[in-house]
């Protein structure tokens, strides 16, 4: 009984038209004969977080690697339409570009920060550098903006001055987030964001990592193994399995009805709170 | 003494070392002049004084100097401490050339820690000893990753370092071997030279030679070239005062030392260049503490 | 009501759960089932429990995945076939057009609840003071004292917690609600304002499909009442 009404389906809404941010095509990388990720390709678009899963040697933090341009597909691309509106192959691009973009219009939040923080220079500083590297030359400016920064991610801003060494490992991770939005990135990628830190910390920080999400339309990839974190944070969900993405949709359709015997397997390991 | 007459009596070659390295280094300091501020590698050889005790920079004096040139050695300013005055004797012997203390009267200036008070001119070269070249080493371990910032000119992290100093001190603290950007490009240690000597750099008609022994690098300044230190708008650069001027030539322009004269802390200070401060006196400048 | 436009047309649905993990086990769950919803209708799915009246809010939310079938609903004037929209385009949907009132409340822990409620027109790009004061009505209409509108909601009770559900699904007036047990956790008077919410709803033209069990609510807000078909399940 189909109406005429109902045969009229819209395929594409106005909004799937748009076009993407991020864009990855077959994007794949053996170390020798070891396969780090297989043929993965999605788009991701504006304001949009892109949760990916799997276990420990699923491929996930290779294929994280690849997408942000630290390590070179050996097939593959990965597409980003920068803020001038050109669409660039990013391992087309020279070095000098690419760098230029992951301090600028990318973040990067690495699941130590002992990796993405410099840990022998202040608070300040360690949000100040990328200013300082997009040729912010005005101290008394950089220092108003670590400052505010640091309030952002509930930092008390008389720690500005005191290295991140004497700061815990919940206030570290939120420094390095710091560290990474001053510049007002359009996309940053995340692996495991939450991982090594106490459950209370980690709500605190899912928080304040939504918040800005949602504040500044970041879009963001975030890798991880915790399902409670894609659940909080990501619109979509990919799962990887040996290298492959096996199933990918909606967060809460691919978590509450997982399609594949991985996820199933995935998803019903998980202890209920 | 001539060239042969030095071979003669010391039994080694012009200069200590032999032909092929010169080159070598020769090689490396054209590529370096080519470059401005860019480091370039070589085959640090071993010379009869410990590293740290100049040896990049007497292999760099060593490849260039010729017969006809007139050398000076100075040591924090000073001709007469014990590493200037053994340099300067090592090339006596091993080249047989002139020496002098006059800066106006060298053709070849070897330093360390210092560039001399009164100007340079184009017939002259200065050649400075470095102990650490990488100015990013301060922030960055890997040398890997310090070689690619510089061809990247992935310069951010020289500024925080300045951050770092006006945050805890509340101006840039740094006093020595203060980070220079060389011709727009290259960013560069200019040797622990206190940063009062910084301006002397820019555009200096001299040709500036840099020679690391430990490090294995040579880098240079062409005559004529910008160099800038680096700095906020908010914190220029600028270099240090003094409220005295120098005890024994009155001098109010040059870099003081200051020297402890007695148990009680009677101090008194006098310039750091020992030239600048006697061809003073001798055209008969005189300062309050002189004679006294 | 016949004139009114068609919100939600369910074509030949099909939903089979296959349990790998439990040796491929395939539950049947809905079967060539077909239904529309009309602008301003309010339908409540009845049927045994387990007759998958919850299965089918969730189809056509997009939580549950149709094996085949199509999920038709109006969005942004044009029909979208739910079941194979892209994730973008099921966000769009979700954000615009598609409400939906589970029977548990998941939320970040440390949000306060008038910020969860005003959410969903802060992202539809209402201001933040505007979005704010939206909530707050509709809040105090569900009786949820202010007190508790700069809490997290972690720590309410469970009729609490589900009134909050209720105003962040009825906040952005998006013409398509599907409530799972809106009142299953509510008393008397707190049901009578839901009831008068969900009046108000369908009086502005949005089309509803519940899942009531309580006779009384089901009595005061559906205009019609659709049998969920037990599928006969395979031994």
């Amino acid at each position: 009984m189909r109406t005429p009404e109902a045969a009229r389906v819209d395929p594409s809404p106005a909004t799937e038209t748009d076009p993407p941010l991020l864009t990855a095509d077959g994007v794949t990388r053996w170390y020798g004969h070891r396969l780090g990720c297989r043929d993965v390709a999605f788009m991701l678009w504006p304001g949009e977080v892109l949760g990916i899963v799997g276990e420990s040697g699923s491929g996930k933090t290779t294929l994280l690697d690849c997408l942000s341009g630290r390590l070179s597909p050996t097939a593959g691309h990965v597409v980003y339409r920068g803020e001038d509106g050109d669409a660039v192959d990013i391992f087309a691009l020279p070095e000098s570009r690419r760098r230029l973009l992951q301090r600028t219009e990318w973040g990067i939040v690495r699941q130590n920060p002992r990796d993405g923080l410099r840990m022998g220079v202040s608070a300040g500083a360690n949000i100040g550098e990328r200013l300082m590297a997009a040729g912010w030359r005005h101290y008394g400016d950089i220092r108003g903006s670590a400052d505010e920064w640091l309030q952002r991610v509930e930092i008390d801003g008389d720690r500005i001055d005191d290295r991140p060494v004497t700061f815990s490992g919940g206030m570290q991770q939120r420094l390095q987030i710091a560290r990474n939005l001053v510049t007002r990135p359009r996309l940053v990628f995340m692996d495991e964001p939450t991982g090594g830190l106490d459950v209370s910390v980690q709500a605190r920080l899912l928080d304040l990592l939504r918040g800005l999400v949602a504040e500044f339309g970041l879009a963001a990839v975030i890798v991880t193994h915790d399902l409670a974190v894609v659940r909080l944070l990501a619109h979509r969900l990919m799962v990887m399995q040996g290298g492959a993405v096996v199933e990918s949709g909606l967060t809460d359709q691919v978590l509450d009805d997982p399609q594949h015997p991985y996820t199933q397997l995935l998803v019903s390991s998980v202890l209920q709170a | 003494m001539s060239e042969a007459a030095a071979v003669q009596s010391t039994g080694y070659n012009f200069a200590y070392l032999d032909e092929q390295t010169k080159r070598m280094i020769r090689r490396a300091i054209l590529k370096a002049i080519a470059v401005p501020g860019y480091q370039v590698p070589f085959a640090s050889r071993e010379m009869p004084l410990p590293f740290g005790w100049g040896t990049g920079g007497i292999q760099v004096t060593a490849a260039i100097i010729g017969a006809d040139d007139r050398l000076k050695v100075i040591d924090q300013g000073a001709d007469d401490t014990t590493n200037a005055v053994s340099i300067r004797r090592f090339f006596a012997r091993t080249a047989g050339v002139a020496t002098t203390t006059r800066t106006t009267d060298a053709t070849l200036i070897q330093t360390r820690h210092r560039v001399p008070e009164t100007p340079l001119g184009p017939h002259q070269i200065l050649v400075y000893q470095v102990p650490i070249p990488e100015p990013l080493r301060w922030l960055e371990a890997r040398e890997a990753e310090t070689r690619r910032m510089h061809g990247l000119a992935d310069y951010g992290v020289m500024h925080v370092k300045l951050y770092e100093d006006i945050a805890q001190h509340g101006r840039i603290a740094t006093g020595y071997d203060y980070p220079v950007q060389v011709g727009q490009r290259y960013i560069m240690a200019p040797s622990p030279i206190p940063k009062f000597d910084n301006p002397k750099m820019d555009r200096c008609p001299a040709l500036q030679l840099f020679g690391a022994g430990r490090e294995k690098r040579i880098y240079a300044v062409p005559p004529h070239t910008p160099v800038k230190s680096l700095d906020f708008e908010d914190h220029p650069f600028s270099v240090e005062t003094w409220s005295k001027r120098c005890s024994l030539c009155g001098a109010g322009d040059s870099y003081l030392d200051e020297v402890i004269m007695d148990d009680t802390g009677r101090r008194m200070f006098v310039c750091s260049d020992t030239d600048y401060c006697a061809e003073r006196r001798a055209a008969g400048h005189r300062g309050e503490g002189d004679g006294a | 009501m016949t004139d009114a436009p068609a919100m939600i047309a369910v074509e030949e649905l099909d939903k089979t759960f296959t349990l790998h993990v439990q040796g491929g086990a395939r539950i049947p769950v809905l079967s060539d089932l077909s239904f529309t919803v009309s602008a301003g209708e309010c339908v409540a799915l009845t049927g045994p429990s387990g007759a998958g009246k919850s299965t089918l809010l969730r189809l056509i939310y997009g939580n549950y995945k149709a094996q085949g079938g199509r999920i038709l609903v109006r969005h942004d004037g044009a029909m979208v076939d739910i079941a194979s929209a892209s994730p973008r385009t099921m966000l769009a949907v979700r954000a615009r057009t598609l409400g939906y009132v589970s029977q548990f409340l998941r939320v970040v822990p440390r949000v306060p609840s008038i910020e969860i409620v005003a959410e969903p027109l802060i992202r539809l790009g209402t201001a933040r003071e505007a979005a704010r004061d939206r909530a707050a009505s509709v809040l105090q209409r569900l009786n949820v004292p202010e007190r508790l509108w700069t809490i997290a909601p972690a720590t309410f009770s469970g009729g609490e917690q589900q009134r909050i559900n209720i105003a962040s699904a009825l906040v952005s007036e998006r013409p398509i609600l599907l409530l799972d047990e809106p009142t299953a956790s509510l008393d008397a008077a707190n049901r009578a304002v839901v009831i008068s919410l969900i009046r108000d709803a369908t009086a502005r033209g949005a089309a509803i499909v519940g899942i009531f069990h309580d006779r009384d609510v089901r009595a005061a807000v559906a205009d019609r009442e659709f049998a969920v078909p037990e599928v006969r399940r395979a031994a």
